[in-house]
This record gives C-alpha cells, sequence and structure tokens, in this order.
C-alpha cells in the first residue's frame, strides 16, 4: 500500500484530479478552496497540465466548457458564492452532455455569508440553479480520503454520464489535515485516442469523418424535446446505480440520525456517547445527495420511533427526508447555521431533548 | 529557551498546535505569557481560535486589530502585537503562517528579533509531502531565512500522522531531522509525541538505541475530538 501522507483537504483535491489524469484546471480565488488554485497554478504544469486563473467563476466555467468540448479532464473549484454564479453554465453543460467535475466547499450563507463551513448549499448542489431538465450528479464526503477517492472516480462517473459531477465538501474537509494514500497515477488520454473513447469530442475531423458540433440552442421544439427524451434515461441508470449511503444499526434503532459531511462525524461521537446512557441510535450518512440515496431509507426497521436529521442548514436536508419517510416517522432537525457548527455535546443534548418531548 | 520563540514551517507542519503548547506550559513557569499569533495564511485552525481557553488562564493573545471577529480572513495585524514583544517582561511565543510566504509577515517586527532574546525554529513533519526528507526541509529553511533575513536557530521534530501517528513515525521523523542537523548545523531542539504514545516512544527509542531524544509532550488543543 502506498505511503500515508497528512495533507490538507484542499491540496489532496487537487492532488487526487491530477491523479485522475485531469490535466485542466480553471478558478477564481474564493476561501476556503483557495488552496485548491494555489496547489494547480504550481504543480499543474509540472504534470504537464494547464492552469489557467480566470477573471471569474463564470469565466472559469465556460473555459471548462471549452476543455471539456476537445475531450479533456477538467476540475473546477469554488465555495458557495461562486457555484452561485456557474449555475448557468451547468445547465448548460449538462445540456450539451460535457462532463466536468466541480468541488463545492461549502461555507456559511446566504449572499457573501462567512468563511467558516456550512451546508446551506444543499438545495444548490441537488436542485441546482440552472435551467431546464437536468441534474449535477454530486457526491458528498466526509474525510479528506472519502473527497479523494470520490473526486478520483467522479471523473470516471463524469465521463461515463457525460455530465457534471459534483463533490460536495465543506470548509471543514477542505482546510483540516488527515492522513490520505492517494488514489494511482493514470496518464491522461493521448491527443490520438481522445476521438475514440470521446467519439463526441471536438479533436478536428481531418475531412475523415462528419464535422462534431456542440450545441445548446434548438431553434425547433421537437427535435429540442426529442434530443431531451434521448439522454434523460441516463439520470434515470444514475438514479439506480450511483445512491451510495452509510448504514449504521439502520435496521435496529429507535432514534435514526440522518447527516452527511463533516456533520456526520460529530453525529457519531454523539451517537457513541447516547449509546452509553442506553439509548439505540442510527445513522444513515448520505454519500450521494443527488441522486438521493432512498435505498437506504428501505432498511429502516420496525423500532424507529423518531428520525433526527443534523445539518449546518435551516432543514434542506431535511425536506428530503421528509418526502422519503412519508409520515412514518416524526421528522426532526438538528441544527446550526451562517458558519457556526454542531458539537457533539449539543447533539446528545438536543437529541435527549427531542426523545423527552415524545 | 529565548524569550522569543518564533514557529515557523512549512504550512500544515503543526506550527499552531506546537506554538499553543508552548504558550500553555510556558505559562506554568511565568507570570507574564503572550502568543502572537501572526498567520495571515490560514482561514481556520489558527491559535486565536482557543483564545478563550488561553486569556482564561492569564495569557495574552494577540492576532488582528478586529479582535471581535476571530475567523475572519482579514491579513490586519493589531498595533498591541507590539506590547509582548518590547515588554521583556513577557515571555512570548510568535506563532507564523505557512511557509516564506506565511514568515513575510515577520519583516515588520524584525527589529524586535535582532538582540539575541529570540530564537526562530523550524518545525518539520516528515508526514507532509514536501518535507519528507532534507532537501524538501531545506528549500523551505532557505526560503525562509530569505525572505525574513532572520536565521534559523533549530528544528523541531514534529513528525506525526494525527489518530494514526505511531512511535515508528516519530522516530523516522527523529532520523530525517538528524540529518537535517547535520546537513543545516541546526540543533534538534525536541520532538513532540501526543501524551498517550509517550509509552511507546520511550519503548521504541529503546529497541532503537536511541538516547538522545528530547521527548515534548503534546496535547491536541485545535483539533476537535469529533475529527479523531
Amino acid at each position: 500500500m502506498a505511503e500515508k501522507k497528512l495533507m490538507k483537504g484542499n491540496e489532496a483535491f487537487a492532488t487526487s484530479a491530477i491523479h485522475a489524469g485531469c490535466r485542466y484546471y480553471f478558478g477564481y480565488p474564493i476561501t476556503p478552496q483557495n488552496e485548491v488554485p494555489e496547489f494547480m497554478s504550481r504543480e499543474l504544469a509540472k504534470a504537464g497540465g494547464y492552469f489557467i486563473q480566470a477573471e471569474s467563476e463564470l469565466g472559469a466555467i465556460n473555459m471548462a466548457y471549452g476543455a471539456a468540448a476537445a475531450g479533456g479532464r477538467v476540475l473546477l473549484s469554488t465555495s458557495s458564492p461562486g457555484i452561485a454564479l456557474m449555475q448557468e453554465n451547468l445547465s448548460l453543460l449538462s445540456s450539451v452532455e460535457l462532463p466536468i467535475v466541480l468541488v463545492s466547499v461549502m461555507r456559511g450563507g446566504p449572499g457573501i455569508g462567512s468563511i467558516q463551513p456550512g451546508q446551506a448549499d444543499y438545495n444548490q448542489a441537488t436542485k441546482g440553479g440552472g435551467n431546464g431538465d437536468y441534474h449535477t450528479i454530486v457526491f458528498a464526503p466526509a474525510s479528506i480520503q472519502e473527497a479523494v477517492d470520490m473526486i478520483y472516480k467522479g471523473f470516471d462517473v463524469a465521463d461515463e454520464y457525460r455530465n457534471p459531477v459534483m463533490v460536495c465538501a465543506d470548509g471543514m474537509i477542505g482546510q483540516m489535515m488527515e492522513p490520505v494514500v492517494l488514489p494511482p497515477e493514470k496518464a491522461p488520454l493521448a491527443e490520438e485516442e481522445i476521438g475514440n473513447v470521446k467519439p463526441w469530442a471536438l479533436t478536428g475531423h481531418k475531412e475523415k469523418r462528419e464535422r462534431n458540433a456542440i450545441n445548446s440552442v434548438w431553434l425547433q421544439q421537437e427535435l429540442l424535446e426529442e434530443y431531451i427524451e434521448q439522454y434523460w434515461p441516463k439520470y434515470v441508470k444514475a438514479e439506480n446505480e450511483l445512491q451510495d449511503w452509510e448504514a449504521i444499526n439502520v435496521e435496529n434503532c429507535e432514534t435514526l440520525f440522518v447527516a452527511y459531511g463533516s456533520v456526520s462525524r460529530v453525529v457519531k461521537e454523539a451517537m457513541a456517547d447516547l449509546e452509553k446512557e442506553g439509548h439505540n441510535v442510527g445513522l444513515i450518512r448520505l454519500k450521494t445527495l443527488w441522486p438521493f440515496p432512498h435505498k437506504a431509507f428501505e432498511l429502516i426497521g420496525d423500532n424507529c420511533k423518531n428520525v433526527i436529521c443534523c445539518e449546518l442548514s435551516m432543514g434542506q436536508m431535511m425536506k428530503d427526508v421528509e418526502a422519503e419517510v412519508k409520515g412514518k416517522y416524526p421528522v426532526h432537525l438538528i441544527n446550526r447555521v451562517g458558519g457556526m457548527l454542531l458539537d457533539p455535546v449539543e447533539v446528545v443534548e438536543r437529541t435527549k431533548k427531542i426523545l423527552e418531548v415524545k | 529557551m529565548k524569550r522569543i520563540t518564533i514557529i515557523t514551517g512549512h504550512y500544515g507542519s503543526g506550527k499552531t498546535e506546537v506554538s499553543v503548547n508552548l504558550a500553555m506550559d510556558r505559562k506554568k513557569e511565568y507570570d507574564k505569557v503572550a502568543i502572537l499569533d501572526l498567520d495571515i495564511m490560514n482561514p481556520y485552525f489558527r491559535s486565536r481560535e482557543r483564545q478563550k481557553m488561553m486569556e482564561d488562564l492569564g495569557i495574552m493573545v494577540q492576532f488582528n486589530s478586529f479582535g471581535f471577529d476571530i475567523t475572519e480572513d482579514l491579513p490586519a495585524l493589531s498595533a498591541a502585537l507590539k506590547t509582548p514583544l518590547e515588554n521583556k517582561e513577557y515571555q512570548a511565543i510568535v506563532d507564523v503562517g505557512g511557509d516564506n510566504d506565511g514568515a513575510r509577515v515577520l519583516n515588520q517586527f524584525r527589529k524586535y528579533f535582532l538582540d539575541g532574546d529570540s530564537e526562530m525554529l523550524f518545525v518539520a513533519n516528515r508526514n507532509r509531502p514536501e518535507t519528507p526528507d532534507v532537501a524538501g526541509c531545506m528549500g523551505h529553511i532557505n526560503a525562509i531565512q530569505a525572505e525574513t533575513g532572520l536565521k534559523m536557530d533549530g528544528i523541531i521534530n514534529n513528525t506525526h500522522l494525527l489518530s494514526e501517528s505511531t512511535a515508528e513515525d516519530i522516530i523516522r521523523g527523529y532520523k530525517m531531522c538528524k540529518d537535517l542537523s547535520k546537513e543545516s548545523g541546526l540543533p534538534i531542539k525536541f520532538t513532540t509525541c501526543r501524551e498517550d504514545l509517550l509509552d511507546d516512544l520511550k519503548a521504541a527509542n529503546e529497541k532503537e538505541g536511541i538516547d538522545d531524544m528530547v521527548i515534548y509532550p503534546i496535547k491536541l488543543y485545535m483539533r476537535p475530538s469529533w475529527l479523531g
């Protein structure tokens, strides 16, 4: 096994992308993800890649559009307000089926907000702000290792589904340090291979094939409908195949927690304390936010009396959980917002309060 | 140790944890102790986050001029930072941001570091990707010295892997620091070790025949328990 290195989240995200064969990065500074562009500006050229500091997040994602259209593997990274600026182009990339990987290091919002960790971009990531019928595939890591693995795999998923993939980290995961084993280094596709692996890419027809075009404008609505219906099955496939979660004691527990990202680690410590006091607790940790892991909720057993959502938002994830449990159990919220964090003591105390009221 | 201890190093090497430990321990011996958080590189995990813990013990905590807002990304330093540097009754731990970029901020306080009353130490963690060997560490030492015009006075072996650290990690780091010491002429001031690993480290040192390691037991003040 490769030696473990102690890495900061943002450095590790960038390194993982390079190991996945990414050779294009376009970025614009925003805390708490600045180490990603900083690292890429220094390291990507050494791997034979291209770093460009864009004039804004809009510029960055448009550059990504170009590099992806030419068949390259592209990484983008930003934080919450930056994703807001990129939404138009997430719709645009989806409309022309271009694969990119985008890391969102979430901070406190709304608006400019704060630079401390947040999860109030759950809706932004999963429901999107772009127009039209599309989805962004969204992974949610709870550790730096998991983020590294999700970014690495994310490039394959983006290519397979020809769709943007977002990895939703939060400020804590971006800024903290953890031991990491990096995945093996993959070479990017050689220029002459791109046309074989990505036959849609704009590689130059050299008068040997029909001209490729990547175009989002449809002046005939009949053709646009046909086009949407032709690509839509991939989202159905993604819903079936990509759902991912971690389940702890879901079948037997009386009190089920639902959480994702760094908050799930707070919940795990709180669960250990609650167990010591005799509570029967379980956890569904979402590893994909879209597709939402519906299958995890089918595991809930007859003992379940309460579902408690822990998140750093006013209950954005909770709305999906409520839809999922369909009124079978009361759904509660333990949250902090604005860049404030939950800690295990607070989760334990608020859980006991919820259970007392019952 | 000198009255003023400046903690520098590659970013992510553990300077802040070392600095907070030094401040907490020095308070046991001295009445007036200050920690100067000069980290203008990082928005998270800065010593000012433990302001209350330290101030409750009577340690002066100085950072930016917007004292109410410990988390913002403001590279504005408070003039009050000079108090513990000028007042010789104070013991001062200077916690500097990462790399030569983070050390640049020392220049404006340079005159306080020239009278032999201070020492600048380099924190080394062998498990960081840029400092796995002597060459990597020398690169950072030279860059920090060139940026600040100050001479490095010693090395702190702070090799760890957080909760996954073992005594063997620490010893591997120690061996690298020995080589670094030989190459640079700088002494190893001490080797940090999490308190729960002390017995392991002593046993491992005995097995390896290492009898000259100065061990500094360290507590993890900066990392919340739930991060492991």
